[in-house]
């Protein structure tokens, strides 16, 4: 059998042409390019078959490579994006090495983009000829294997971190949980109940919370951020900056006896937690159910920061414990982790954005998170329903679609509203007896048990109208709209304008990506959509996975999504890290780019076109290194080098030359 | 009686002149080439004749060294002359070994050179429109001058060439060196370039103020700025081509504070000077803004003419469309 590796020894090409069920046989002519492949210099043998990725459809090539001792193998099918691994499988298993193949795409570059069958079999025979030239010079390659780090990080502590930090930690696995507020919790925190079940939400989160806080394989880092991240898949560097909270965390012990002694007797800023519809200390915990409990410190509040002159009554009531340290500054540190699990959710639609609706204007137009906080059995209101007067509202109107499917504003759908509009609907009127108008565009209620929901509030006498709100307005045109907002809207089904007056108006704000969404995509080498959105490596066959191996995406960062769905991306996502740590190591594909040492003339060109930081410049040497690990084959640094000394494995200029060459010779 | 002494032929075809002072720059060196080798042909300097040549056996001429880029039909001739009586046929200077200066001459359709030569130049006066290529009858017979042909070429793509001396012009030193190795006793491979296979970079005396990243918001001309005699000239601003151009001049431009402007040719792995040259330089460019990268570039005068200025007739595109 002659040496398949051994570059000395003329090539021996197999040429195998797929029809693809009729995919691609009803726009090319398969037999006949097959016959041309045979004519083709180099090439023994070239067959057709129905689906060449198929058991038998494999099991040709191996036979052929057996009995006709070839070196080469040209499929020409479908993508290597989808095909690829299949066939290097083949060529394995039949004892010569995986990158002795080229793929010719004819289904989406050929069958699929043309319709004369003439035209389109003469380009399938340039494209099969290309490859042909181009897979001679081929060079057995082989996969590099990387080990993988166990410890996984998860960035972001809302529900969809938590789970997946908490699923992880339960496996056996170290997981680094960071939150940049200063407690875990995130947006479920500050609803009372969820929809469609009214589950309690405090009752079934605080103790993921609490689990993860006392949790042997979490550590939890609140009021923290990744400042960093370096390394690759298996093997990332990551600094973590820890903004000072002026506490010992391992000496508060949250019990709150320094906020209770705090000079100042009652709360004077803004509570963050209720979105500003409470006051707080200057030392506060951020909720009773905080994970951790450990208070902090607002500098900004604290006299001591602004005059020195503070009685410290707190460092008294601390005590022996000692835990209070107003020189505490940001510390950075260092870990090392194998997987990264990005959950840092969203933020919902700045309601002011729609001057229409009159948010900031009238003090009775509240957002619908406002409304989770006053609904809140341990909100501001300990879960009573009243105006910013005290008084309780008789009729209420909840404005849906605010900051979504807007052209004005965002024109996605923010998939949550119409659910918990209706789950705020039915709180307000079983708090309150209030008459509530619900101002929809459609309703999307699809998902278990959601459509049930609907239907109860229709039977529980909440009104419904269709149509977007035009605006709300204090402008009475009718006694009865004398000191109440009028909410006018065109009812579309009823097919006129409506006036409803109502003492409190909910805008059922929408959900937009993480302001900074585009820093922190920067920061983890991954991508977004346009809107901000992170983006999968695909929707349906890789959901949490990015385009940056170890590197994965869970909850609303991704787009908007409710609890459930949060939830069970967290656990995809932590069943993918976890099974990247599980392998132990990586293959690498072995398509990179090194630089020719001896020829480098340390130009430095190379160093800063990487879109991967992958490439260094020796300072001994004075030459540029390619680390292989890091890089993706992108093939920039290959095209870039002005004096042709890194080359690219697969990507030889001599490989694309001969393509070239092939696909413009006259047949 | 004393071995006979290797043979060597220098030639001139579309050049400027420079080569042959080239030659005669080894000065000193000169005297060793001929002290090991007989010049049996130099029509710049020494009376021999193209009849001469015709007369000598063929491969009897150990080396010819050819300057100049091939675009009569003379020329042509003779290069095919010289490559049967050479057992060496060496393409020496840019314009032999990629096209040269000439070669820009590939930007412009034969007819419209004529054009511009014979009647449009402003120094032209010409009223009987007298062209080339009319026979003339006189007492020795009909005479034509040589076919100016459409387009330039290098010598290799007119005949089989065995090495390649770069430079505009080749240096002393690439010279002397390259005339030593051909008459010793270890001969490079064929089709070798006789100068190191790397890039200008390696032996530029500014190599170390080469900053990591070069960031540019304009591209300048030497005239323009006061040049930093001691600084990489591409962070500078200036379009040094360097980094993309075959070692072995020592930088000699850049020693005279000038840029390098490719004359010897990419290193061996590079098929096409100009398009890696542009490919590198557009790298430093510091915009994402295409507006405002347009205008970066619109600080290249003359792309085409820089980033090819030696290498067109040579390079995969050869030359304007249509020429």
């Amino acid at each position: 059998m002659p040496d398949a590796h051994n570059p000395d020894t003329p090539p021996r090409i197999g040429v195998y042409v797929c029809h693809c069920g009729t995919n691609i046989a009803a726009t090319i002519d398969v037999p006949a390019l097959a016959e041309y492949a045979a004519g083709l210099p180099d090439v023994v043998v070239a067959r057709e078959y129905k689906y060449m990725c198929s058991d038998p459809g494999q099991e040709l090539i191996r036979q052929d490579i057996r009995e006709h001792n070839l070196t080469r193998i040209v499929v020409a099918s479908c993508s290597p994006l989808m095909h690829e691994p299949t066939f290097r499988g083949a060529l394995v298993r039949a004892g010569i090495n995986a990158f002795f193949l080229q793929m010719v795409n004819i289904r989406e570059h050929v069958s699929w983009v043309h319709t004369n069958k003439e035209e389109a079999t003469a380009k399938a025979k340039d494209l099969v000829r290309a490859a042909v030239r181009r897979v001679r010079l081929h060079k057995p390659l082989e996969k590099r294997r990387v080990e993988i780090k166990p410890e996984v990080l998860v960035v972001g502590g809302g529900i969809a971190g938590i789970h997946a930090a908490l699923t992880i930690a339960n496996s056996g696995k170290h997981v680094y949980l960071v939150e940049r507020q200063p407690t875990i919790g995130g947006h479920m925190a500050l609803f009372d109940k969820t929809f469609p079940t009214l589950d309690c939400a405090a009752c079934i989160l605080t103790p993921k919370m609490t689990a993860v806080g006392s949790h042997p394989n979490i550590t939890l880092w609140t009021y923290a951020e990744v400042a960093a991240v370096e390394g690759y898949v298996g093997n990332y560097k990551v600094k973590v900056r820890h903004k000072p909270r002026y506490i010992v965390e391992d000496l508060c012990i949250g019990c709150q006896e320094c906020v209770e002694a705090c000079v100042y007797k009652e709360g004077r800023w803004a509570d963050e937690f209720n979105l500003g519809l409470s006051k707080r200390k200057p030392i506060y915990l951020p909720f009773p159910q905080a994970v951790p409990q450990k208070v902090l410190i607002d500098p900004e509040a604290c006299i001591e920061f602004k005059s020195h002159k503070c009685k410290k009554t707190c460092v008294e009531a601390c005590g022996e414990r000692k835990a209070i340290d107003f020189k505490q500054e940001a510390s950075t540190e260092e870990i090392d982790v194998g997987s990264i699990i990005v959950s840092t959710g969203f933020k919902t639609f700045a309601a002011h954005r729609n001057a229409c609706y009159g948010y900031g204007v009238y003090p009775n137009v509240y957002t619908s998170l406002e409304v989770e906080r006053l609904v809140n059995a341990s909100g501001p209101t300990s879960g009573e329903i009243v105006l910013r007067d005290g008084t309780t509202p008789k009729m209420v109107g909840i404005i849906h679609c605010v900051g979504s499917r807007d052209h004005n504003t965002n024109r996605w759908c923010s998939k949550v509203c119409c659910m918990y509009s209706l789950k705020l609907a039915h709180l307000i009127r079983e708090r309150t007896g209030a008459e509530v108008y619900n101002f929809y565009i459609d309703m999307r209620t699809p998902g278990k048990g959601y459509e049930e929901f609907y239907d109860r509030l229709l039977d529980e006498g909440v009104h419904f109208i269709r149509g977007r709100v035009a605006e709300v307005a204090d402008w009475p045109i009718h006694p009865s709209e004398e000191g109440k907002l009028v909410i006018r809207a065109e009812d579309t089904l009823a097919g006129f304008v409506r006036r409803i007056p109502v003492d409190m108006v909910v805008l059922s704000v929408g959900l937009e990506p993480q302001s900074d969404a585009r820093d922190v995509r920067r920061l983890f080498n991954i991508s977004c959509s346009e809107e901000g959105w992170f983006l999968e490596r695909h929707p349906k066959l890789a959901p949490v996975s990015t385009f940056t191996d170890g590197v994965f995406i869970a909850g609303a960062c991704q787009g908007p999504k409710d609890i459930p769905d949060s939830v069970a991306q967290a656990g995809a996502a932590a069943a993918e890290a976890m099974a990247l740590a599980d392998a132990k190591y990586v293959e690498l594909e072995p398509y990179t780019a090194h630089v020719i040492e001896d020829a480098c003339s340390g130009c430095k060109t190379c160093l800063t076109i990487c879109p991967y930081t992958a490439i260094a410049f020796v300072e001994e040497t004075k030459k540029a290194r390619v680390n292989e690990v890091l890089c993706k084959g992108c093939g920039t640094c290959a095209a870039t080098c002005p004096s042709g000394s890194i080359e690219q494995n697969l990507f030889e200029d001599q490989e694309i030359f001969e393509e070239v060459e092939g696909l413009l010779a006259y047949a | 009686m004393t071995r006979e002494k290797p043979k060597i032929a220098f030639y001139w075809c579309a050049s400027c002149g420079g080569c042959e002072e080239a030659v005669v720059d080894v000065a000193e060196q000169i005297l060793d080439v001929v002290a090991a080798a007989d010049i049996v042909f130099w029509p710049v300097a020494l009376d021999f004749k193209r009849s001469d040549v015709e007369q000598m056996p063929d491969g009897s001429i150990l080396a010819t060294f050819l300057n100049g880029a091939i675009r009569t039909s003379e020329q042509e001739e003779m290069a095919g002359l010289l490559r049967r009586k050479s057992k060496y046929l060496v393409a020496f200077g840019s314009c032999s070994h990629l096209g040269g200066i000439p070669g820009l001459a590939n930007f412009f359709t034969r007819e419209s050179i004529l054009q511009a030569v014979y009647f449009d130049a402003p120094t032209t006066e010409n009223p009987d429109r007298v062209m080339p290529g009319l026979p003339l009858n006189d007492r020795h017979g009909e005479l034509t001058l040589p076919y100016f042909s459409d387009r330039v070429r290098s010598l290799d793509q007119v005949v089989e060439v065995d090495y390649y001396v770069p430079g505009c012009p080749p240096q002393p030193k690439i010279v002397t060196r390259a005339v030593l190795t051909l008459l010793g006793e270890h001969p490079p491979t064929k089709g070798s370039v006789l100068a190191p296979d790397e890039a200008l970079c390696t032996e530029c005396p500014r190599k170390d103020s080469k900053p990591d990243k070069i960031a540019l918001k304009a591209f300048r001309r030497p005239q323009e700025i006061q040049i930093d005699e001691t600084q990489c000239l591409l962070a500078q601003g200036l379009l040094c081509l360097g980094p993309a151009t075959r070692a072995g001049c020592e930088a000699r431009c850049v020693e005279g504070n000038m840029p390098c402007t490719g004359c010897c040719g990419a290193p061996g792995r590079v098929r096409e000077q100009g398009a890696k040259a542009l490919s590198a330089i557009a790298s430093l460019i510091d915009s994402q803004d295409e507006s405002e990268i347009d205008q970066i570039l619109a600080t290249i005068p003359d792309p085409a003419g820089t980033f090819y200025r030696y290498s067109l007739p040579a390079s995969l595109i050869h030359n304007k469309r249509g020429v």
